[in-house]
């Protein structure tokens, strides 16, 4: 379909001559995944569809305790000193951020009116700016107005380096100004095609400047408000034990209508993953219980007692293996895996090539993660608008087999090939976490068909993830041939994520590698590209930038895609509930229901 | 007796500064820091991790700290948690009340069992009875809590569906319900914790029993004609408990350790719960405080057996 039919069709809809659904048909038909159909729509003025839960109840109350289980405890309330997945979720119980992310990627209002488009006035035509209107009738838990004021004071205090918020990445380099009691204004430096950052999702949380207003900066740890909070979500605070239990009561002044449905609420900590997911699918004393890091194959026999339901949503995760084209074994100015090396076999592209093709990602995806990820080739997956079409996977032996040959591989007395001397003998490096390792043990049996011979490494998490700068196991310090990880892309637009992509941020000695460019691997064609996708306002031909940087790393196999992971939880069957993979589980908790 | 109080207390000192010092270096020299969490996230940037490393005082040397910590702790502040930035002696006495409550019933519940089984084994030697309690004895101890602690659960909550096996601080009835859903949410961990330290009190009854039970005074007791029950009761029993309750003292410390374990298996929000968090958190004042609380334990509890043993056996004597 050309450019201009398109356009021919999204006026149409615009027109109401056609309608969403039977447009999202049509492009489906000529091979456009939904959420770019609805991206499509949405850059061009047409509302976005709402991809959360329907909600039944016809009156707020009367649902009774909702009961959830996060086997990681919360241990603070403060979203903006939220370090973990697990204080975020307890937080927005409390806080509510302007606007939150569905499952699909999609932008819906909370606090906000409206999300600000081109067509309402909310985003200026230079992408310098946007105007946030604040909701009307918004109360805090105590009974005083929502106003700009909070809005604008929540941005000074996590933009201030002294508060030390873990949010303030979004908020330095801006600035905000009140334009009237319930608008705001956001002023970019820069053109930024992704605005959403500030004042959205896991990090947009919106404070009371009324109870926060004298602890900004140095003082940030001694406000009252951090374990007692007041905010303007679903559910009012009752007590707080750091690390065990946390309950809450319905907001009757909540700013939905008929919303929440349940009367209290608890959320209990601790434990393990597994006895979590027991807790809510064989003995169901537990409604809710998230991140069910836990093997498939246990679940299924956890829900053959029919109490509960597994879920699973897309994410930003990605499970991948980094091949290491910088000499590991060679020290260069007290730094290994220095960009001044190379690998005596791994800047090799052949030998690149031949490990990518000797991963059997089907295999990994069918036995060890089920529903918990899905096979890929691309780095990034989701949302489909900026996932590859032109990466593909392949598991074949006897091509890599082949590659190697052609390329003066032979194999010697051991079975191991060597080419000037130099031996196909690797040293792959993760985490010590079950599935990652049985999915080293599948790689390494492939590779040995090859005549590739893998020495497999693991890591305590602990360890391996630590910006610890005297230990060389870190997964930054990439003293290894081959490591794997999972990395997240935090919010449905890749810009921030693939700055692992450019050659700014390569880890080295000199940032004490806290560089997000683990691979060290740079290509000036994909640092063009980035730059260029960070002024690019146009949705599409930003996309494809992004996607460009993307496929450059994983066509010169220097990035090898495992799965997409997917975020599992567990459910009581009568429990409608809405999680996403783009913003925390409760992100819309006022809607969940019980049936 | 008092000079020997205050001989031992100030013995107590330096092990307890030395117990400190050692834990503050291998916690300072384990691999890790309390904000890796923030590693993979880009959202944080570099420059704000190290920011908080610094406003924390982690880059300082490891002597600075410990002295630091030190003289904080003297003073009676014990600093704050990383991972909840609330002050450390709060997250404590919010978690002490549980651990005692279980580890307090577990003990009774297991005198309970283990004082009427090893007397009455002891005063049968080899006959049935004293077989089968030995081999549940041997059973008991040799079983850890993981496993009786995970087998209970299988079966009492999953097959039967009879009690929850997630402990909840603050029970949401009052009343006698509120007493009824606390038994049961307490029995599993407190049967699994009493019953294994029953099986080992058995056994050191029996043997202190068994020594006693045929010393000649339990004879010329016998002799003057006094009835069975009086001569086990009165005077095997008092004189055979001597070691036992010095024992019971001294296990104190070892039975907080391995509640760790129980309270990570049934949720219970205890300070054992809370070391494993502050630990897979990196939580170096949290783990700081909950190690040396434990330390103190033992001192205090070595302490107590000591004096005990004095007051219950008067043949020794503190000079």
């Amino acid at each position: 379909m050309k450019d201009q039919e398109l356009g021919h069709l999204i006026a149409r809809v615009k027109e109401g001559a056609l309608s969403r659904r039977s447009f999202i048909k049509k492009a489906a038909a000529v091979g456009l995944a939904a959420p770019f159909a609805n991206q499509l729509l949405a850059f061009n003025g047409v509302a976005m569809a709402n991809a959360t839960l329907p909600y039944k109840p016809t009156k707020a109350g009367g649902g009774g305790p909702l009961k959830m289980l996060l086997w990681q405890a919360p241990t603070l309330l403060n979203p903006h000193f939220a370090s973990g997945t697990k204080d975020q979720i307890a937080s927005r119980i409390f806080f509510e951020p302007l606007a939150g992310w569905d499952k699909e990627g999609n932008l819906i209002p909370q606090l906000a009116a409206e999300i600000p488009t081109k067509a309402n006035g909310g985003l200026s035509a230079d992408g310098k700016e946007v105007i946030w209107k604040i909701k009307p009738g918004v109360k805090w838990h105590d009974g005083k107005p929502l106003t700009a004021d909070d809005v604008v004071f929540t941005w000074e205090y996590a933009a201030d380096p002294a508060t030390a918020a873990y949010t303030t990445g979004a908020y330095t380099g801006i600035k905000v100004e009140k334009v009237n009691e319930l608008t705001v204004k956001v002023i970019f430096k820069e053109p930024t095609p992704f605005w959403a950052d500030a004042f959205v999702g896991v990090t947009g949380q919106i404070l009371p400047k009324h109870h926060f207003g004298e602890y900004k900066g140095a003082k940030s740890r001694e406000a009252p408000a951090n374990l007692k909070p007041v905010g303007t979500g679903p559910y009012k605070f009752v007590d707080f034990k750091p690390g065990d239990i946390l309950t809450g009561e319905r907001n009757t002044e909540y700013h939905i209508a008929n919303q929440p449905h349940f009367d209290t609420i608890e959320v209990k900590g601790g434990g393990d993953a597994v006895s979590a997911a027991r807790a809510v699918l064989q003995t169901g004393e537990y409604d809710y219980a998230w991140n069910l890091q836990v093997e498939d194959e246990v679940l299924k026999r956890m829900e053959t007692g029919g109490r509960g339901k597994i879920s699973a949503v897309v994410s930003g995760d990605i499970e991948f293996i980094i091949l290491n084209t910088t000499d590991p074994w060679t020290e260069v100015d007290g730094e290994r895996s220095s960009v001044k090396t190379k690998h005596p076999t791994l800047s090799d592209p052949a030998v690149r090539q031949a490990i990518n093709l000797l991963i059997d990602r089907d295999s990994i995806q069918k036995f060890i993660y089920g529903r918990g990820g899905i096979a890929t080739a691309s780095f990034v997956n989701q949302p489909a608008m900026f996932k590859s079409n032109k990466l593909k996977y392949e598991f074949n032996v006897d091509k890599a087999n082949k590659i190697l040959d052609d390329a003066g591989y032979k194999k010697g007395a051991d079975g191991i090939r060597e080419k000037d001397g130099k031996k196909l003998k690797y040293v792959y490096q993760t985490s010590i976490n079950a599935p990652r390792q049985k999915t080293q043990a599948i790689i390494k049996q492939a590779c040995q068909r090859a005549g590739i011979d893998l020495e497999l490494k693991s890591v305590t998490a602990s360890v391996f993830f630590s910006s610890d700068v005297a230990n060389p196991d870190t997964y930054t310090k990439l003293y290894v041939d081959m490591e794997m990880y999972t990395t997240t892309q935090p919010q449905p637009d890749p810009e921030r994520f693939l700055n692992q992509f450019t050659s700014w941020e390569v880890a080295n000695k000199e940032n004490k590698w806290l560089g997000r460019n683990v691979s060290r691997y740079s290509d000036p064609a994909a640092d063009e590209a980035y730059k260029a996708a960070q002024k690019e306002l146009d949705v599409a031909k930003r996309a494809a930038l992004l996607i460009k940087v993307n496929e450059i790393f994983c066509e010169a196999n220097v990035i090898l895609p495992l799965l997409s992971r997917t975020r599992v939880a567990a459910s009581l069957n009568n429990l409608s509930h809405d999680h996403s993979g783009w913003d925390v589980d409760t992100w819309n908790l006022a809607a969940w229901y019980r049936s | 007796m008092g000079a020997y109080l205050l001989r031992r207390l100030l013995i107590a000192l330096p092990s307890l500064l030395g117990i400190s010092l050692i834990l503050f270096t291998v916690l300072a020299m384990a691999p890790g820091d309390p904000f890796s969490e923030m590693a993979t996230n880009p959202n944080v940037p570099p420059e704000v991790r190290e920011a908080l490393r610094a406003s924390f005082g982690l880059n300082d040397p490891i002597m600075v700290r410990y002295l630091r910590w030190l003289s904080n702790m003297v003073q009676g502040d014990w600093g704050f948690s990383f991972a909840s930035r609330i002050n450390v002696d709060r997250l404590i006495l919010q978690r002490v009340p549980t651990t005692l409550f279980v580890v307090g019933s577990s003990q009774i519940l297991a005198l309970c069992i283990a004082l009427p089984v090893g007397i009455y084994a002891a005063t049968r030697p080899y006959s049935i009875f004293d077989q089968v309690a030995n081999t549940l004895a041997f059973v008991g101890f040799s079983l850890p809590t993981f496993f009786t602690g995970l087998l209970l659960i299988l079966i009492f909550s999953v097959w039967l569906d009879w009690f929850p096996f997630v402990y909840r601080s603050d029970l949401a009835a009052t009343g006698w319900r509120w007493y009824w859903e606390m038994f049961r949410q307490a029995i599993m961990p407190i049967t699994v914790l009493g019953l294994f330290q029953a099986a080992s009190y058995t056994r050191y009854v029996r043997s202190a029993v068994l020594d006693v039970i045929r010393l000649d005074y339990v004879t010329t007791a016998r002799a003057k004609g006094l009835g069975e029950k009086t001569v086990t009761l009165r005077h095997i029993t008092r004189n055979a408990l001597i070691p036992v309750v010095t024992l019971v003292a001294l296990q104190m410390p070892a039975v907080f350790g391995g509640a760790i374990v129980t309270e990570q298996i049934f949720r219970i929000p205890g300070i054992g719960s809370l070391l494993i968090d502050a630990i897979l958190a990196n939580d170096t004042p949290v783990i700081m405080a909950v190690t040396f609380v434990f330390a103190c334990l033992v001192v205090l509890f070595n302490l107590i057996a000591d004096i005990l043993y004095g007051w219950l056996d008067p043949r020794i004597s503190f000079s």
